[in-house]
């Protein structure tokens, strides 16, 4: 089939790039503004011989989706602010038993039940620490259609590369647009299959063994090896153990696959930034009013330049420094209270880093932006 | 296929207590396996957390040990995208029905083919003797340090009404008919839910005065009784054992088989 060009909501194109990428498993509960993935999910799966469950709540959710990952598919479950929250145990679990699988979270304004309709960019620090105990992840996210096409694709390739949840973060604004998009014919974008185990059967298999490469190849439940899953501390065997040298490994391969590889993993765009004075660091919607800021400004000569992170964790800290040693002002354009700002400021001299930010339920817009550009550049108001 | 060949021997000891009724479970739901003659590999076995939960380990079936709660919405997950596995869930009574009452209504609701073995020993074992949704007014606990004010299910009722089509209920000194239901169980094409009576020395009946694993056998031989029996009839205060539903209806993962049909049309 060749390219397609549709005009979709953004919702619609993460439920299409999910199937491009091989999703045949859905499970999630309605919750505004993701339910159009829901919605869209209980449609398209049946006409593909997939599967759809709508589930009691998001707890169950994310262990169904869990579950069919284990027996073999590639699997996806999308929510908003409140149904994220109840799912950071089975997310926790996911991370520990090295499950992959993809969670979309498409955000409102919170605490709380907060603002349901309300675009917002609240749950970035959420994303990175939300289940207990010390984990990495990686969340990814996007400001337009095209581009959540291929960072849902992508979500799913680091799942099965890695063998861990990833953490697709888009907001209200996205979600909901309707824009053009062009559906990328069959072969067009790589994808990465399950790494399945060459282990014969009758010989012992170790599905927490990491091969040389890190990777760890698995079994489907239903085939031939029989093994332990399990949320506690394991040995290779996925068999219980609180034996400390074997805690101890299990903590740094699991902090370490990702962490260690932040600069395979990590996506962005820059726009303008060679000869930038002035670099905006946005993301998602928040990165559409930027860029429309930085290109106007531009035309009339001023030095501005806009770093768009599509990869929020881990945190490229390396690839911030290198890309804004020159500038003299880093300014974090977001929709929370500086949740990208902290790491940001973390990167860099923090007397050059300022935040332009809404957290009020309205999206923020270029006037805004350019408004608050002129206090930091001492143009006054 | 002698007992050991369904165990994972390399797990050994397991961590229950002696005289446990949690291991007379396992040992008769090997049997029944076994009898069944089942592939090992056609069975996934998921439990949530709770020394109940723990017997997935000791099996060699495919084994998925979960979160406290959450093991019906794990099997869900399980069977629905792989129909042909024979699912297995045994549950704690505080795993099935406090935590985890929510996936367990809603599963029978769904009549999912799956067994629910609710191994009820009326109390939080692994956490050290809190009550649980099954401990039952008056009983005590280290949470019910002065009496029990909370009532308790009736499993077989709850799981009735929410629409399981197989229910029944057993205890650890009927382990002939642990065996016998549990292969009915199986054998039968929807959600079925057993509920095993099983004695916590540790902490049940030692809270509650009712001595050790033999007088615990002795109580559940003595207050139990066949459904319908004169017994039952002269004494209605009788725990009844038996098979209370078995019906057929229509099994979700055959009803989505319809819905693709339909969108494939
Ligand atoms: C979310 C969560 N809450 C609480 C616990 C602690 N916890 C572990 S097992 C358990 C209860 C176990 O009782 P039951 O399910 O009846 O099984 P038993 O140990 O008696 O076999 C509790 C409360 C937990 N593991 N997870
Ligand atoms: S505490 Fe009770 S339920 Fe747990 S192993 Fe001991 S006897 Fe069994």
């Amino acid at each position: 089939m060749p390219d397609l060009v549709k005009f979709i909501q953004g919702n619609q194109v993460v439920v299409e790039a999910a199937l491009y990428a091989g999703l045949d498993f859905y499970a999630g509960y309605p919750i505004t503004p993701s339910t159009e993935i829901t919605e869209h999910m209980a449609t398209r799966l049946p006409q593909i011989g997939g599967k759809f469950l709508q589930m009691e709540d998001e707890i169950s959710s994310i262990c169904a989706i869990i579950g069919a990952s284990l027996t073999g598919h590639k699997v996806l479950t999308a929510t908003s602010g409140p149904g994220y929250s109840l799912m950071q145990e089975g997310l926790g679990y996911a991370i520990m038993a090295e499950i992959p699988c993809v969670i979309v979270n498409v955000q409102r304004g919170g605490p709380s039940t907060g603002l349901p309709t309300g675009p917002s960019q609240g749950d970035v620090s959420q994303a990175r620490h939300g289940t207990h105990g010390d984990h990495a992840i990686i969340v990814m996210t996007a400001s337009n259609h095209q581009d959540i096409f291929e960072i849902t694709v992508e979500a799913f390739n680091l799942a099965e590369t890695y063998r861990t949840p990833v953490i697709l973060l888009f907001d209200e604004v996205v979600g909901h647009m309707r824009e053009k998009i062009i559906l990328p014919e069959k072969g067009k974008l790589p994808l990465v299959e399950r790494l399945r185990t060459s282990v014969k059967k009758g010989v012992d298999y170790h599905p927490y063994l990491p091969r040389e490469d890190g990777r760890l190849p698995m079994s489907d439940f239903g085939s031939e090896h029989r093994y332990n899953v399990t949320g506690l501390a394991h040995d290779m065997w996925g068999f219980p153990t609180s034996n400390p040298g074997v805690v101890h490994g299990l903590m740094h391969h699991l902090v370490d696959k990702i962490n260690n590889r932040v600069y395979t993993i990590e996506k962005h765009k820059e726009y303008y930034l060679e000869d930038a004075r002035t670099i905006l660091i946005s993301y998602g919607a928040s990165a559409r009013s930027a860029l429309h800021v930085v290109e106007s400004r531009r035309r009339r000569g001023e030095r501005l330049g806009l770093l768009e992170l599509q990869t929020l964790w881990p945190f490229p800290f390396g690839m911030i420094r290198e890309k804004c040693e020159n500038a003299r002002y880093v300014v974090v354009v977001e929709m929370n209270m500086g949740q990208i700002l902290e790491p940001v400021k973390m990167s860099l001299p923090p007397d050059k880093v300022f935040l332009i930010n809404r957290v009020d339920g309205v999206f923020i817009t270029p006037t805004d932006i350019r408004n608050m550009l002129r206090i930091i550049h001492g143009k006054g108001v | 296929m002698p007992v050991k060949d369904y165990i994972r021997e390399r797990f050994f000891p397991h961590i229950w207590c002696s005289g446990c009724g949690h291991g007379i479970i396992l040992n008769n739901m090997l049997r029944a396996v076994e009898e069944l003659d089942m592939d090992k590999s056609d069975i996934v076995m998921v439990s949530g957390i709770g020394c109940s939960a723990r017997i997935s380990g000791y099996v060699d079936f495919h084994t998925l040990h979960t979160l406290h709660g959450r093991a019906l919405a794990f099997a869900t997950g399980v069977k629905m995208s792989q129909p042909k596995l024979k699912l297995m869930v045994p549950m704690g009574d505080g795993d099935a029905l406090a935590i985890g009452g929510n996936h367990f209504i809603h599963a029978a609701r769904r009549n999912i083919d799956m067994t629910a073995i609710v191994m009820n020993n009326r109390i939080y074992g692994m956490t050290g003797g809190q009550f649980s949704p099954l401990s039952g007014y008056g009983t005590l606990a280290t949470t019910a340090p002065y009496s029990n004010i909370d009532h308790n299910f009736d499993v077989v009722a709850l799981a009735q009404a929410a629409g399981a089509s197989f229910v029944a209920r057993t205890t650890t000194f009927h382990a002939r008919q642990i065996t016998d239901l549990i292969k009915q169980a199986i054998e039968h094409r929807g959600f079925s839910v057993i509920e095993i009576l099983s004695q916590c020395p540790t902490y049940f009946s030692r809270k509650n005065n009712m001595g050790g694993q033999i007088e615990m056998m002795e109580w559940y031989k003595n207050n139990t009784t066949r459904i319908g029996s004169k017994a039952k009839q002269e004494n209605p205060q009788l725990i009844e054992r038996g098979i209370f539903v078995q019906r057929d209806m229509p099994e979700y993962c055959d009803e989505y088989d319809k819905v693709i049909e339909a969108a494939q049309k």
